[in-house]
Parts: structure tokens; sequence; C-alpha cells
């Protein structure tokens, strides 16, 4: 059984989603390639923001 | 010149020709096999390990594959993972996945597999799109 940790599952699952958006919403090769990297950072950095929130709501 | 563009409509041509759909269904029900239709064996490719990736490592998290819809959740839980195609098909045959969420990481597990159809849905429709002229 796999069993990754919270960010472990964040980053897998920001890259395999990012590949696809980067081929499906963009036409040239170039322009998927900066799409899928523009989506990887929004959805780990996304991740990092709402983790420090609520560690701060929570103190 | 005349030539040129006369190879171009003529490969267009070839491409407009066969069954409309069939890209869209394949890509449904396998990953990455509308893109291959198309001969986009790279974008195919790529699809293909994402979407298998994700679907393998969401059953890996004993996450839960959905076989009924008693309530709303339950019918879009099962509506992401139809669009898993044949790996959904298969893994229900064979028994994978969990019933229940028991774990931590099934929870993850869960989303792994849902969201990996509605990818392969994405890919699907990009595959048709690329099929009718809309996407190069």
């Amino acid at each position: 059984m796999f069993r990754p940790s919270h960010f472990t599952a964040v980053v897998l699952f920001a890259i395999f989603a990012s590949v696809v958006f980067g081929i499906t919403q963009r036409e040239t090769p170039r322009k998927m390639v900066r799409y899928g990297l523009y989506c990887f950072v929004l959805f780990v950095g996304a991740a990092f923001l709402l983790s420090w929130i609520m560690f701060l709501i929570a103190r | 010149m005349a030539t040129a563009q006369n190879t171009n409509a003529a490969s267009k041509q070839d491409t407009q020709q066969g069954f409309v759909y069939l890209p869209l269904i394949a890509g449904w029900l396998v990953p990455g096999a509308g893109h291959f239709l198309l001969r986009k064996w790279g974008r195919g490719a790529l699809i293909s390990v994402s979407i298998v990736a994700m679907f393998s490592l969401g059953i890996a998290m004993q996450g839960k594959i959905y076989g009924g819809a008693s309530d709303i959740l339950e019918l879009l839980g099962l509506l992401g993972d139809l669009g898993n195609g044949l790996l959904y098909f298969v893994s229900r045959m064979l028994g994978l996945g969990a019933d229940q969420v028991q774990v931590t990481t099934g929870d993850y597990g869960r989303a792994f597999i849902v969201v990996a159809g509605l990818l392969n849905v994405i890919s699907a429709i990009d595959a048709h799109n690329i099929r009718t002229g809309r996407k190069s």
C-alpha cells in the first residue's frame, strides 16, 4: 500500500493535473509547457498558502 | 506554392474522413488513445502516463471506487470514476480499490481516482477538437 504524506500527495496531484491541463488548454508545445508550469506553481502555491492560513487560524 | 496548398488540403481531407467521434470514444475508453489515433504521439503518451499513473496511485492508496449512487455525492463520484473508461470497468471486475475509506490515504486515493477520470474526459474532448479542426 502506498502511504504518501499530504504534501507528497499534493505534489503528485499537481504534476499529473498540470501535464494534462498544459496539453489540453494550449495550442503550441512552448505554450503548453509554460501553462503546465504555471498550473503546477498555482497548485503547490495554493496548498502552501492555505496550509499557513489554517495553521495561523488554529493557533 | 499551389502544390503545397494541394498537399495541405489533401491531408486535411484525409483527417476529415471516417467516424468523427472515434478519437472521443477511444480517448475515453483508453487514456491517450484519441491522440494516438490522430498521430499526436507525444501528447498521447504524456496524457496516458499521467492519467494511468494517477489512477494507479489512487488504487495503491486504497482509494474508494464508486459502484452505485445512493445520494447526490455518490452520484458525482461515480460520474467522475466513469470518466476513466476501461480502467474503471476493469478495476471493478478485479475488485480493486476499497469499498469504504478506511485509512487517511484512502481519501487522497479517492480524489486521485475521480480526478483522473475528469482529466481523461478533458483529454478525450481535446482529441475530438483536434479531429474536428477546432484545435491543431
